[in-house]
């Protein structure tokens, strides 16, 4: 554990991805009750570029846009949480249950597996996003079923050799039944892998719900940054120059990536030391 | 044992392409069922409903709508779109062309400035130089490619007007001869694939190094240099040829990640390829026309794996021992 506190607040990468996640964390949590404005209301001040009264400018609607992106980092975040966690629970189970019990069942699952690991994934979830009607669950759903693929085959991995090891075989020996087996020796041994693969899977959910917002699939009813992306680049900000607009909430999703991401390669390197040398 | 290989890769592609046909069918028929549609028509009687699903063959078993529906498809019978009342296969027929402009020219692109850029952290490691692109490639796999593309019509069209923002052609213009077209498509071109080279250029750089660092550390790199090689030569004759074989694998392992990019970046630039039409479909709900982009998607990242598996097993004499 002190190794892991080390690794988070004495070395720079571990500083960084600590503070910025802590101070969006803070914004998704805080964020509705600091924010200067209203996100929501309209003015007659369209697209205004930065100014002492609206330190970030203002949208097509004449919103204050650092209001709207001090409420956006509620969205990412749960969005991103929820449907990592879903899709981690979803890939540990079919990874451990094919890895362990092997024959058909592995198979099955495998195939499963397989299909989910080609089939390109934003198309499939803009099929599944249409065709459900959007909403912030439906997001975590369509996020969560369908990226799972990937901790499956890792996890399934490390069951292959945890099964093999003297402890699981002296356990099965003495009369272990299964499930035994898989919860108190299997499950405690792969968790640290699983955690560090969901934190991956968190920068690359919140990815995806910013891609499906921008496509006009976020839920209607909140502000995320990817809707403010999709209404500032719907209303011509671009290449009106309106920078303040469509700038920020870019960068938002960029740092909040970046931070989760090397916290979660730092993670992954913790569990796995041999990845260390490559980097 | 060539053949085996081969077929059972060929074989496991096969079947994934059944895959995709089921949930396709089973995505858009159950969850998106036309008779919901139909219901909606206000002047509708039961008999016509009757009549319409016979038309549409709803009143077939579902097995028997699933042969309709696979036998269409094998005919390339997609449906007509809802939006332009015309054959969603011609509507994906003109789109394509497009796309693979796009994403050819991108991943070369990448390819190119990914090896040179690995090639130059992996012989510096550990300086400033392979920090900065390390970090360079750290921020463009975390940047959403689509913002990439708005910073870039912010920068290149909109502050400093060299670039055309959208679209393939300058619209209405006439042209003398094919070259002049060309060239006022490659204008055009310019800054979309700019932005998915930038998008696909961080993991080309990052297998390229390391695999590099690993070359590197060989036996015969350091034969070569025993030998007296000026290094350059030993990096560009014997370890760049023998780094690049993941990339083969990286381009076409890539195109699932591909797809998803170009949707958004088409949409930014409205080029008028599969991802502006899946985009627009999505606008509009029309289902034909997203269950084809799909099914396109689909095909071509199943066929781009195959490739892969085959262009492997042709350069990499250890995958044909084992």
């Amino acid at each position: 554990m002190s190794e892991i506190r080390r690794l988070l607040f004495r070395t720079k990468r571990g500083l960084f991805g600590v503070s910025l996640l802590g101070l969006f964390t803070f914004l998704a949590v805080f964020g509705a009750l600091l924010a200067p404005e209203d996100p929501r209301a309209s003015s007659t001040d369209v697209l205004i570029g930065p100014s002492s009264s609206h330190l970030l400018g203002t949208t097509e609607a004449g919103s204050d846009v650092l209001s709207q992106l001090m409420v956006g980092a509620r969205v990412s975040l749960v969005v991103g949480f929820a449907a990592a966690v879903i899709s981690s629970v979803l890939g540990a189970a079919v990874g451990l249950i094919g890895g362990y019990f092997g024959g058909w069942t592995d198979r099955i699952l495998d195939a499963f597996e397989n299909w989910f690991l080609v089939i390109p994934t934003l198309p499939l979830m803009v099929v599944l996003a249409r065709l459900l009607d959007p909403s912030l669950l439906v997001l975590i759903l369509v996020i969560g079923l369908t990226s799972w693929a990937g901790t499956g085959r890792i996890v399934r991995a490390q069951v292959l050799t945890l099964k093999e090891r003297a402890f699981v075989e002296r356990a099965r020996a003495l009369g272990a039944t299964d499930t035994y087996i898989l919860r108190t020796h299997i499950l405690p041994n792969t968790l640290p892998l699983i955690f560090a693969n969901t934190v991956l899977i968190v920068a690359v959910a919140i990815l995806l719900e910013a891609s499906l917002a921008f496509l006009g699939l976020g839920d209607p009813n909140s502000i995320s940054w990817g809707t403010m992306l999709e209404a500032g680049f719907g209303s011509g900000a671009p290449s009106a120059g309106a920078w303040w607009y469509v700038v920020p909430p870019g960068l938002c999703i960029t740092l909040l990536v970046l931070a989760v991401a090397v916290l979660g390669y730092l993670f992954e390197e913790h569990v796995n030391p041999r990845l260390r040398d490559q980097r | 044992m060539r053949l085996r290989w081969i077929g059972a890769k060929a074989l496991g592609a096969l079947v994934t392409l059944v895959f995709v046909l089921v949930f396709n069918f089973f995505l858009f028929r159950v969850m998106g069922d036309p008779t919901s549609q139909l219901a909606r028509l206000p002047r509708a009687s039961p008999e016509e409903i009757v009549k319409l699903r016979a038309y549409y063959g709803l009143d077939k078993s579902l097995l028997g709508q699933f042969a309709d529906y696979a036998g269409d498809t094998v005919r390339l019978d997609l449906g007509v779109s809802q939006r332009s009342r015309r054959d969603v296969s011609t509507e994906l027929a003109e789109a394509i062309p497009w796309t693979l402009l796009l994403i050819g020219t991108g991943t070369l692109l990448a390819t190119v400035l990914g090896t040179w850029m690995g090639v130059i952290a992996a012989t510096r490691r550990g300086t400033a130089a392979d920090d900065g692109l390390l970090g360079f490639s750290l921020f463009t796999y975390a940047a959403p490619e689509y913002w990439i593309g708005i910073i870039l019509i912010l920068l290149f069209a909109v502050a400093l007007p060299l670039f055309p923002a959208g679209q393939q052609v300058t619209p209405g213009a006439e042209f003398d001869s094919f070259f002049a077209e060309a060239a006022d498509v490659a204008e055009h071109m310019v800054l979309p694939v700019a932005a998915l080279t930038l998008m696909l250029l961080g993991q080309y750089f990052v297998i390229m190094r390391s695999s590099m660092v690993d070359v590197l550390t060989e036996d015969f790199v350091t034969v070569k240099r025993a030998t007296g090689m000026p290094w350059n030569k030993v990096v560009r004759r014997h370890a760049v040829p023998n780094a690049l074989l993941p990339l083969v694998t990286l381009a076409a392992l890539q195109f699932g990640a591909v797809a998803g990019g170009v949707i958004t970046i088409e949409t930014i630039f409205s080029w008028p390829g599969l991802g502006e039409l899946t985009y627009n479909a999505i606008n509009d709900k029309d289902f034909p026309v997203l269950q084809g982009t799909f099914l396109v998607f689909s095909v071509a990242v199943i066929v781009a794996n195959l490739l892969a598996d085959a262009l492997y097993f042709l350069l990499d004499p250890r995958v044909q021992s084992a």
